[in-house]
């Protein structure tokens, strides 16, 4: 008996009963189904959802290679082990060390994502007798590549079943809630753990735990993992930089030490301090392109993301340019930022390739991506700019947007009920 | 006054098992089944018995709400068994073929000299009322209300679809009469839409406002055609005739015969030999493919692949159907069929699925649903292949939740399950688009009226 028919006789054996969708989950993942046609239309389409999110998950999987390759060069590098990589194609970047330490990080991240979220789909598909929805395929991709490097399991963990029991399963799973489950795990750390959401310390492997083994007195050198937006907000300030192996103090901005650092190539290819997977600007690209040719990502909601954030960032530098703030401001450092750079510094495009256009929860109308895109993007720099504790405003945007998306979506429609009311009172006067 | 429309959203579904353009011989049934539920909202009350005989045109019952809609035999014959299910409702009413037929004779009429009233009370005594349908709710039109215009299609864009070109060549005669007919019953235009470039006995009938289409499906569906010319508000009526039921309107006037025979496509992969044939509305499709089907795990379906009805192998053509459509059953397993990249199935998305390579591809379709029902997820793809000036999602979200303003206001009165066939086909989350619609129609029928 080959697999196929054993499955099939599993499957039987298992109908209606309580497990039924749990054995069906693994099923087809391994078999597509032999479900056929009733009535309505005798064929149909060769996609169904797992596809849709596979192809997602595809776009995705570049920004994982990226991010663990990252989390290893951003470590080594802090340590001055490793010389700065040149480009892209750097050999320190591209290095068997880097990839080891990344990947010994990012993927217990994946798979406590996977883990905790499926256990969960898992349990509530048993519990309420539906099919496992495909939905957490892409939100347990996503929650890893929008977290710190060193964020403890367990706080993952919480996050994870936070975000699914509330943020997708309360209003009936997949398909049917307001919030962007990954983004709703993302404001759930960001508010319940604050500490190791935000600061200088949570971007670099390593440099919290050095923190703490300074403070018991032990002799390690620290560890600064400032994100660019963290040095922008604060250009103006001045930075003193302790001399590592013995050299000498260094006394500088924020502003000029970020330009030291980087520059902008190395923003556009992503070797920056960040969350794990959004610092490559360019792999987002790729990834964007690829969603917009396979037709699965929107791109309306991408454009007219950033045709917002770059609006937003011309009306800051605008105010700059007319003078109407002083250098001394807590928000000039980055109002001053040029507008199109808000697009290489950050999570933005992150957000609006990958978080923005989730079609459950954006606006789903045509004319209504485009509103809803460019508010996000406006919203976004906005909230960089205007927050001092901590300078990124994506996912709140994001999340706001998408309690909104209705709304827009409402008065889209009502355009189309107008005509047709309009058309009734032409004919009857 | 004639106009052009171009349609650009749609999808056309190339399929193999195309009809060849000859009517191929086949032996007349011995057996007609009419089934009541092809008369959608309609509750059979029988006019005869089992054994009774009838004459080809004779009612054979009427509407419970309405005596004088009349539905006729297609052959005559004998009564040879009343099919009843679950609370004693009409199933299938099977009628034995005589060897030589017998038409009841309603007497020829003179068209152009008929009032409306007279033309709508002959049609009614014929019993090609049936034809005439409305919307909205898509049902067979209220007598007695005027529509502000009919609409005829002369192009049938669906998939492996009869070429009404072909069907319809040499009825001009029987046609120009029943049109000439239809002109009576309205104060408003009668529309009559043609493909563009074709040679349409039906263009430009005297008295008729002709249109021509051009486009992927659904440029040839009715409801295309109504809502870009004059969309149905709310208390407004528009009546539809399909092309080959104005022939047997025609001929019914022109020389007071009831003949219910069409050509009729056969067609589908499962088809040995793809070709026309000629048939009366009821035949049994055994006879209509003979031993032209490949019968091995086969769906049968009068009617095409997007919105026909499944048959058994010993079922019988609908009563509005002019093609029988044959395809594999899709009832086995795929290893690893959600993710492999797919060449054999048509997609509009480019999700590893390659039929975008290949837009002159015919393709083999099976039943099989690709994928599990789900919640609706994804948007925008309806909108690619839904030409109406209507949201197809919100439509359907406010049917499923029954919101009776919201459907009124999104335009349900102007629709047919029909029109959500090529969004049924390509959504994602495999939901019962056409049902959800129909279901939503009669919730309103009943409720408003």
């Amino acid at each position: 008996m080959s697999l196929k028919s054993k499955l099939h006789d599993i499957k039987e054996k298992y109908k209606g009963t309580k497990m039924a969708p749990a054995f069906n989950a693994l099923h087809t993942f391994l078999y597509l189904p032999n479900e056929t046609t009733h009535n309505g239309t005798h064929i149909k389409v060769a996609d169904d959802l797992k596809r849709t999110m596979n192809t997602v998950i595809m776009a995705l999987v570049p920004c994982l290679i990226f991010g663990m390759f990252n989390a290893g060069y951003q470590h080594y590098l802090a340590l001055g082990e490793i010389e700065a990589a040149n480009g892209f194609f750097g050999a320190s970047f591209w290095s068997f060390d880097n990839l080891i330490l990344g990947a010994w990080q990012v993927l217990p991240l994946v798979i406590v994502s996977y883990g905790v979220g499926l256990a969960v789909e898992f349990l509530f598909a048993v519990i309420k007798g539906h099919e496992v929805e495909e939905g957490y395929l892409v939100t347990g991709m996503l929650v890893p590549l929008i977290v710190p490097i060193d964020i403890p399991l367990w706080m993952l963990s919480v996050a994870v079943i936070f975000g699914v029991v509330i943020g997708k399963e309360v209003f009936g799973g997949t398909g049917m809630n307001i919030l962007n489950p990954a983004l709703t795990i993302r404001a759930f750390l960001f508010f319940a753990y604050p500490t190791w959401m935000s600061g200088d310390k949570v971007w670099v492997h390593d440099a919290v735990n050095r923190d703490q083994l300074i403070a018991a007195g032990e002799n390690v050198d620290a560890i600064s993992g400032e994100t660019l937006l963290g040095f922008y907000a604060k250009s103006g300030q001045e930075l003193t930089i302790a001399g590592t192996n013995g050299g000498s103090e260094i006394i500088t901005t924020y502003g000029d030490r970020a330009a030291d650092l980087y520059s902008y190539w190395d923003m556009f290819w992503g070797l920056i301090p960040g969350s794990v997977g959004e610092t490559s600007k360019f792999l987002i690209i790729i990834g964007a392109l690829f969603l917009i040719f396979t037709k699965i990502g929107s791109w309306r909601i991408m454009l007219s993301t950033i045709i917002g954030a770059l609006a937003m960032g011309l009306i800051f530098n605008g105010v700059v340019g007319a003078g109407w703030i002083q250098e001394s401001s807590k928000f000039f450092g980055l109002m001053n930022v040029p507008f199109w750079q808000h697009l290489i510094i950050g999570s933005i495009l992150f957000g609006a390739v990958y978080m923005a256009t989730d079609p459950v929860t954006a606006a789903q109308t045509n004319k209504g991506k485009w509103i809803y895109g460019f508010l996000i993007g406006f919203i976004s720099i906005m909230i960089r700019v205007f927050n001092p504790a901590y300078p990124e405003g994506v996912f709140l945007a994001i999340l706001l947007m998408n309690v909104f998306a209705p709304t827009i979506d409402h008065y889209v429609i009502q355009g189309n009920v107008k005509k047709r009311m309009k058309r009734l009172k032409v004919k009857t006067a | 006054m004639s106009k052009d429309i171009r349609i650009k959203k749609g999808l056309d579904i190339k399929l193999v098992g195309e009809a060849e353009k000859t009517t191929k011989p086949v032996k007349a049934s011995s057996f007609y089944v009419i089934k009541p539920e092809d008369f959608h909202s309609i509750i059979p009350k029988m006019l005869v018995k089992v054994g009774h005989k009838v004459k080809a045109g004779q009612a054979i019952f009427h509407s419970k709400l309405d005596e004088a809609l009349l539905f006729p035999s297609p052959v005559s014959g004998e009564i040879a068994e009343i099919v009843r299910g679950a609370k004693r409702k009409i199933l299938e009413i099977r009628i034995l073929a005589d060897a030589t037929q017998e038409h009841h004779d309603f007497g020829k009429k003179e068209v152009a000299k008929m009032s409306g009233d007279e033309v709508k009370a002959h049609l009614r005594a014929t019993g090609c009322w049936p034809f005439i349908k409305q919307r909205p709710y898509d049902v067979i039109a209220n007598a007695e209300k005027s529509p502000k215009a009919i609409f005829v299609s002369g192009h049938n864009s669906a998939p492996l679809a009869a070429d009404l070109d072909y069907v319809l060549a040499g009825k001009e005669a029987e046609l120009t009469a029943a049109l000439t007919a239809l002109t009576k019953l309205t104060d408003g235009n009668v529309h009559v839409a043609t493909k563009k470039g074709g040679n349409s006995p039906l263009a430009n009938v005297a008295g008729t406002v002709s249109h021509t289409v051009s486009g992927p499906h659904p440029s040839g569906n009715v409801g295309t055609h109504i809502n870009k010319i004059d969309p149905v508000n709310k208390g407004e009526a528009v009546w539809t005739v399909t092309a080959q039921d104005l022939v047997i309107i025609g001929e019914v006037l022109l020389t007071g015969k009831f003949n219910a025979t069409r050509t009729i496509a056969v067609t589908g992969s499962q088809i040995t030999n793809p070709a026309y044939v000629t048939a009366i509305a009821g035949a049994s499709i055994k006879d209509l493919v003979a031993s032209n089907i490949n019968l091995d795990n086969t769906r049968i379906i009068s009617g095409n692949v997007l919105s026909g009805k499944q048959q058994a192998e010993d079922g019988a053509l609908g009563y509005y159907d002019n093609q029988v459509t044959a395809i594999p059953e899709g009832d086995d397993y795929e290893f690893f069929g959600w993710n492999k990249p797919i060449f054999n199935k048509v997609s509009t998305s480019r999700a590893f699925t390659f039929s975008w390579l290949t837009p002159n591809k015919k393709f083999d379709l099976n039943t099989n649903t690709n994928g599990e029902h789900r919640a609706f997820v994804t948007t925008g793809t309806y909108e690619e292949v839904f030409p109406l000036d209507i949201y197809p999602m919100q439509t359907l979200k406010a049917c499923m939740y029954a919101d009776l303003d919201e459907m009124e206001a999104l335009g349900m009165y102007e629709v047919a399950p029909e029109d959500f066939a090529l969004t049924e086909f390509v959504c994602v989350s495999k939901q019962p688009h056409q049902k959800i619609i129909r279901e939503g129609l009669d919730l309103m029928l009943k409720e408003i009226g």
